[in-house]
């Protein structure tokens, strides 16, 4: 025997070798621990390597920040002015846009939206990746000493990259990519809101799953986290739809884009806070959203009540009949700057609006306002100044608030001058 | 009789030998490259330094205990800097790549550039047979997908990597 094993002495350590390791193998499968804690050798491997990618890591990013920001300034002047340019378009965007998002969040409260918010983030920086082609990872060089908890969400400037799966040591996470196979988001269509699990493949390109195939989608829509794993905040971009194929059974298999540039990561955030709270809004007091909306619905002006000779008869409380106001009138100055105009509440009422606001949105009212034109919409409201201006057919009062709409409804009250349509 | 002894005294002529600094710090360097330049360059994750490292000291020692006990260690390291499997994948496939390729080197000339490309296109495939085998079979890693053109390309980047690779790596041998 002992001949043998001298005669076989490599093969036999082979042998040994990997009964040993199937060994270890089985034990590891049977016994998983890598949901709970960290094999010691990976702990060891990776605060051993971790210095040295740090280090290589700043070494890099202090030739960059030399060469770029003392040395190769060449087109700095004129992509200067060209930023400049850009900022500027971008302010009145956003003066724009800030009315909208404020509308829209003064609504979404008033319907009991619950929004995940970024409460806080943490910037950190890509240091390395797993050592293995199937294992789409990259490690931070930020852990349980800044804070990083497993589960985190981890996104950029582009949109989602991964979650944190485990915390290394104070200075260490590893983080897994979305584009791993191992990986899945709840995500949705933008347009069609059509939702789905975004998951990795063997090849690192992402897939859209579980959308029916008898559903519309097409290349080039986005898509968002639903928000609905508890790890991504609603509405942060995944990707872009690349392709849309047949998967098995009923459902697509969609190829996307990543939104962010998965093979690229230097720079990421990640996302220690998150909170789950309504929309802000300065005018989310008491009134309800079936308020609001009434309030934005155009109305008819009640006749004018008439004597038998067709004379008309003063109001109720006296006050004379006035001309239907055409513009925001009676709105408060809040709802004035956000095109809400104040209106009786006589009409019907709409239904609770669905879950994904479509009753919140403005284009809910248009079949309504086919018909009666005297109350402009909101965004007729919100146009410019000139409009509005131009309708105020008395100086400016006070303005009534709206939950009075009973009297309101009788006595249109005229634009105050803040009523400007949402003057931008 | 004579022939033999001639070809025994050839083989061992051309067995290298490796200052000790060597012997550690390229498989060091080659698991913490492969670790960290993906990061800036991401078609990095395509070749498998590690790899290619346990092939060269496996083919130039021409020992099989050596070149399995090379692998094995080298794939280990690989293995800590892995996640989502169990350790030991790639350690149990660089153990097998490690004992072939000192067979092999030991019986054909692994010293040209022709022979080292076609070592390097075989034991890849190799390699990667063995880690999908015992990773569906015994771990159940059933998301693994083997994907011939993936596979086919991988081993081709890295035959032709492993060319001058192993050339460079050439000046660091000691003849004795």
């Amino acid at each position: 025997m002992e001949r043998v094993i001298s005669r076989h002495r490599a093969v036999s350590i082979l042998v040994v070798v990997l009964f040993m390791q199937v060994i270890g193998l089985a034990v590891q499968v049977r016994r998983p621990v890598e949901g709970e804690s960290v094999r010691l050798i990976r702990v060891w491997a990776m605060s051993a390597i971790s210095p040295v990618e740090k280090g290589f890591i700043g070494t890099g990013h202090f030739f960059h920040r030399i060469w770029s920001g003392y040395i190769y300034l060449r087109g700095a002047r004129a992509e200067n002015e060209a930023l400049k340019q850009e900022l500027e378009r971008i302010r009145l965007q956003q003066i724009r846009e800030r009315e909208d998002a404020a509308q829209a969040h003064r609504l979404q409260a008033l319907l009991g939206f619950k929004e995940q918010f970024i409460a806080q983030t943490l910037p950190a920086q890509v240091i390395g990746t797993g050592a293995g082609e199937q294992s789409r990872v990259v490690y931070l060089d930020r852990g349980s000493n800044d804070g990083i908890k497993p589960d985190m969400a981890v996104v950029t400037a582009g949109g989602i990259v991964g979650k944190v799966t485990r915390v290394i040591s104070g200075s260490s996470a590893q983080v897994l990519l979305i584009n791993d196979q191992l990986s899945g988001v709840g995500a949705m269509l933008e347009k069609s809101r059509l939702q789905g699990i975004v998951s990795g493949t063997s090849s690192g390109s992402l897939v859209l799953q579980y959308v029916m195939s008898d559903e519309k989608v097409e290349p080039g829509e986005m898509v968002l986290a639903s928000g609905g794993d508890r790890v991504f905040p609603k509405g942060v971009a995944i990707g872009r739809v690349k392709a849309v194929n047949r998967g098995p059974g009923v459902f697509y298999s969609i190829e996307l884009q990543p939104a962010a540039d998965l093979s690229r990561l230097e720079e990421v955030l990640v996302i220690t806070r998150l909170e789950q709270k309504l929309p802000e809004s300065e005018a989310a007091g008491a009134t309800r959203a079936s308020d609001i909306l009434a309030e934005r619905l155009p109305t008819v002006p009640p006749p004018a009540k008439t004597d038998a000779d067709g004379n008309p008869l003063p109001a109720a409380g006296g006050a004379k009949p006035k001309p239907p106001a055409t513009g925001v009138a009676g709105a408060t100055p809040q709802q004035a700057n956000s095109g809400i105009a104040a209106q009786p509440a006589k009409q019907k009422k709409p239904k609770p609006a669905a879950p994904d606001g479509d009753a919140a949105a403005p284009g809910s009212q248009s079949s309504n306002a086919s018909d009666q034109s005297a109350a402009p919409t909101a965004e007729q409201s919100t146009a410019g100044s000139a409009q509005a201006d131009s309708v105020s057919p008395k100086p400016p009062k006070p303005a009534p608030k709206p939950k009075k709409s009973a009297t309101d409804e009788k006595k249109p009250q005229p634009a105050s001058p803040d009523d400007r349509g949402g003057a931008r | 009789m004579r022939a033999a002894a001639a070809q025994t005294m050839r083989s061992d002529a051309s067995v290298s030998r490796f200052h000790p600094a060597a012997l550690i710090g390229i498989p060091l360097l080659a698991v913490f490259l492969q670790a960290f330049l993906p990061v800036k360059f991401h078609f990095v994750s395509r070749f498998d330094l590690p790899l290619l490292a346990t092939i060269f000291f496996a083919v130039s020692r021409r020992s099989q205990v050596q070149g399995l006990m090379t692998g094995a260690l080298i794939g280990l390291l690989q293995d800590s800097l892995t996640t989502g499997i169990p350790l030991g994948l790639y350690s149990l496939s660089k153990t097998v790549v490690g004992y072939a390729a000192s067979s092999l080197s030991v019986k054909i000339d692994s010293e040209s550039p022709g022979s080292r490309l076609l070592l390097t296109f075989g034991f890849f495939l190799l390699h990667q047979v063995v880690y999908f085998s015992v990773a569906r079979g015994m771990v159940r890693l059933d998301h693994l997908q083997w994907q011939w053109q993936h596979e086919l390309i991988g081993a081709v980047l890295n035959a032709v990597l492993a060319v001058p690779l192993f050339m460079a790596l050439d000046r660091l041998k000691q003849r004795g």
